[in-house]
């Protein structure tokens, strides 16, 4: 720029004149207002909506028969296993968790690029746990005049009383939160009642109470702090936007000049902004929406709602402030007409997002749907290669692991395949079968052999395919493998 | 103070005043609780040095913290704790009969997981990390055993050992020094070993002049030991002759090296002195009987 130009390079580091004073700032504390409107309305019932997920969740309960949790949804971290109703996932299959947090990350990156973050300001933990404190803030200490004038008085007793009651219902708050919680990793109706008896294991009230602080704090007291200085996704997010992308903004043009409106005072070229504060009042993160995009904005929308309120009562028509995109903002200030919403959420960026989330998620549901219920991974044992018999034999071992996904107890029958000559036993069993319990992995070391003077048994690598068979379901997989003979 | 206005930029937010390519940075004040966390882990890392081990002030180690705590004493807890954990388990392998361990799944599985890491940790220096073996040390996945592959029979060599000075239960046969003691001369060993070849199933490296000579030879000075067929004595621990299995080697040259010098192989006696306990011992012997080659 050019009025800095002499100062780059000939203004040394170290000279303090130029620095600022303040280097810590402490907070500025915010009392939002009470605002009625559609956003407003339409943020209670999803702020309803997720509590009731969250809280209800661990609750609902899932036959899924003898020996199997009933619980609908439930991380057994002790038995290694996801539940989620009808869906089971093993560890092996972790590959199901990756795809849906790369679905959760691309949902993220559509919704940001369509609609700003919509994320942050309708659905994040931090904005609906900071609106619930709010609210009780709000049923207690009464509404933003009265939360400021008490934050201002002496402490007295009056003020102790409103104080105490309220960390106490937040207190309350983050233990229900803290509590479900850990519903999610074991039977909830057995945890609560060990739970309120005192037997519950330490690490179940240990984790109530990391969340229960952890909630009280993020929520109660460090509410837009956390937005603004610990989470990452504010500074992300700049990539995820551009000028068609629909935020919170203030259409300046329409507002500016803005001024309060007083008796007798020349209202002739003045916007329509009557600069009521009502914006910057109602906003849970203390900014002024009217000083544009910027970083410490969630897009929680209520600065629309408190401004359409005031519009519609200076008569004047809504939407000083509302969603749009910086090109709608650059086009209504040249008197153009702006593009109609839906060609803002639907451009080749957001579909690309749509595409590649619908790809994961049609890819996800194949492998769910054609996943068998029988499952064996092979560990050829490669110390020795192989092992000659004293007949002259050639003989390779295998790990096999197998896994039964049924409820009850299935036979497996192991066969080999891929050379005449090869033939297979099992360590420990008679016959090539082996009983795998209900839902458990088997761990059976299998032998190949090769007589002496066999084709396989006198190259270096023939390739075999091991099969394992469940009559009664009807199943059979396969995994290709090698044998190693004794090369000339 | 500075009583200069600090540097701004055109939206009147405060900046550094430097500037490159145009582009500023913003002088944004840290907020003051992110102040006070940094004081606040300075206090918890004083509280950290007096509670816990820290300063190292002699070669002995550090200073000791108050609350006494150190990793030494937290493994010796995990190691106790495991122990405690396993006790039950263990005195019921200690007290099983060993035909028996097999049957018992849960028994079997904690064996042979034992008994791995007991071969791993004594026993493969010798029979090798696969148990595959190595010259002279014999393998143990195959079915060839010098003194027998029944659970039993293992438990008993893992016990005693094989040719060792300290127990004296230990396996012991000595096979003679044919050639240098002088009990045969250099041709009637080479007769032997021709009629070894044979039988062996080596026949097409063998002279059969040499070799029906050697049969005679073999009869008069092996066969007490390796049998008149030639296919060993367990009981001697005299290794078959007519496999394919050799521990030092089956060719021409190797076996007139043994019937010249001999072989005199030595395993530690695991139970002298308790070296390994009951309990290892039963597991290490479960581990190798399932290796592929229990009989």
């Amino acid at each position: 720029m050019q009025r800095k130009q002499s100062t780059v390079g000939v203004d040394p580091v170290s000279n303090t004149e130029n620095k600022a004073p303040q280097l810590y700032a402490a907070r500025e504390p915010v009392f939002p207002r009470k605002v009625k409107g559609k956003f407003r309305t339409l943020k209670w019932w999803l702020l309803g909506i997720a509590m009731a997920v969250y809280y209800l969740t661990p609750w609902i309960r899932w036959d899924r028969g003898p020996n199997l949790p009933d619980q609908a949804v439930l991380i057994d971290l002790a038995g290694r296993r996801f539940y989620f109703f009808m869906i089971e996932i093993w560890p092996h299959e972790f590959y199901f968790i990756a795809g849906l947090l790369i679905m959760a990350g691309l949902g993220l990156f559509l919704f940001t690029a369509a609609a700003g973050r919509v994320w942050c300001g309708y659905t994040c933990p931090q904005t609906i746990w900071t609106d619930l404190f709010i609210l009780t803030e709000r049923w207690i200490e009464g509404d933003r005049n009265a939360r400021v004038r008490l934050w201002k008085s002496k402490w007295d007793a009056k003020k102790w009383r409103l104080r105490l009651t309220k960390w106490f219902v937040w207190l309350l708050i983050g233990v229900a939160t803290g509590g479900a919680w850990v519903f999610y990793f074991a039977d909830a109706p057995t945890l609560l009642k060990n739970l309120v008896t005192g037997h519950a294991h330490p690490i179940a009230y240990i984790t109530i109470a990391i969340m229960t602080l952890t909630t009280v704090g993020f929520g109660g007291f460090a509410r837009e702090q956390i937005c603004i200085y610990m989470c990452p996704w504010p500074r992300i997010q700049a990539a995820m936007m551009d000028e068609d992308t629909l935020t919170v903004g203030y259409r300046s043009w329409r507002g500016e000049p803005r001024g309060k409106r007083r008796k007798g005072a020349d209202v002739e070229g003045m916007g329509d902004c009557i600069d009521c504060n009502a914006c910057v009042n109602v906003c849970p993160m203390g900014i002024d929406i009217r000083d544009g995009q910027q970083l410490e904005c969630i897009t929680c929308a209520l600065c629309i709602d408190a401004c359409d309120d005031v519009m519609e009562k200076i008569g004047k028509p809504r939407g000083l402030i509302d969603y749009l995109a910086l090109s709608d903002e650059e086009a209504e200030t040249h008197g153009a007409t702006p593009k109609p919403i839906w060609r803002h959420i639907f451009r080749p960026r957001t579909i690309m997002y749509i595409t590649l989330w619908s790809l994961v998620g049609i890819g996800l549901l194949v492998a769910l749907i054609i996943r068998p219920d029988i499952d064996m991974t092979v560990a050829p044992v490669r110390n020795p290669t192989y092992v000659t018999l004293s007949d002259g034999t050639i003989r390779n071992t295998y790990d096999v692991r197998l896994r039964n996904k049924h409820g009850d107890d299935r036979k497996f029958d192991i066969s080999v395949g891929g050379d005449p000559s090869v033939t297979i036993s099992l360590e420990g069993r008679e016959g090539d079968s082996v009983v795998v319990p209900a839902n458990e992995t088997l761990l059976q070391r299998v032998y190949v052999t090769a007589p002496a003077g066999s084709e396989p048994a006198k190259s270096d690598r023939t390739e075999i395919t091991l099969s394992v068979e469940d009559k009664v379901g009807d199943e059979k997989v396969h995994t290709s493998t090698v044998f190693n003979g004794k090369a000339q | 103070m500075s009583k200069k206005k600090p540097e701004q930029n055109e939206g009147g937010v405060e900046t550094t005043g430097h500037s490159w390519d145009g582009i500023e940075e913003y002088n944004n004040p840290l907020p003051r609780w992110w102040l006070w966390t940094l004081y606040a882990t300075i206090i918890w890392a004083i509280g950290y040095q007096i509670a816990y081990p820290a300063w190292p002030i002699s070669r002995e180690g550090a200073t000791p913290g108050l609350l006494g705590w150190s990793t030494r004493g937290d493994v010796a807890a995990d190691i106790k704790a495991a122990d405690d954990a396993n006790a039950e388990i263990e005195s019921k392998l200690a007290s099983a009969d060993l035909a028996d361990i097999a049957k018992d799944p849960e028994l079997n599985s904690y064996a042979i997981n034992a008994g791995h890491a007991v071969f791993q940790t004594w026993c493969a220096q010798c029979h090798g990390s696969g148990a595959q073996g190595n010259k002279g040390f014999p393998s143990l996945l195959d079915d060839d055993w010098l003194w027998g592959g029944t659970i039993e029979d293992i438990y008993y060599t893992v016990t005693h050992g094989v040719r060792n000075e300290d127990d004296d239960d230990a396996r012991f046969s000595e096979m003679p020094k044919f050639g240098a003691d002088e009990l045969l001369s250099k041709e009637e060993i080479e007769q032997v070993v021709n009629h070894v070849l044979t039988i062996s199933g080596q026949a097409d490296k063998a002279d059969p002049e040499l070799a029906k000579a050697g049969a005679v030879i073999f009869e008069d000075n092996c066969s007490s030991c390796h049998g008149e067929d030639g296919k060993g004595d367990r009981d001697q621990g005299a290794p078959n002759l007519t496999d394919a299995i050799w521990l030092y080697g089956g060719d021409k040259d190797t076996i007139r090296e043994t019937v010249t010098f001999a072989r005199y192989g030595v395993m530690p006696a695991w139970g002298w002195k308790d070296r390994l306990s009951e309990p290892d011992r039963r597991a290490v012997a479960t581990y190798v009987h399932q290796l592929g080659g229990g009989e």
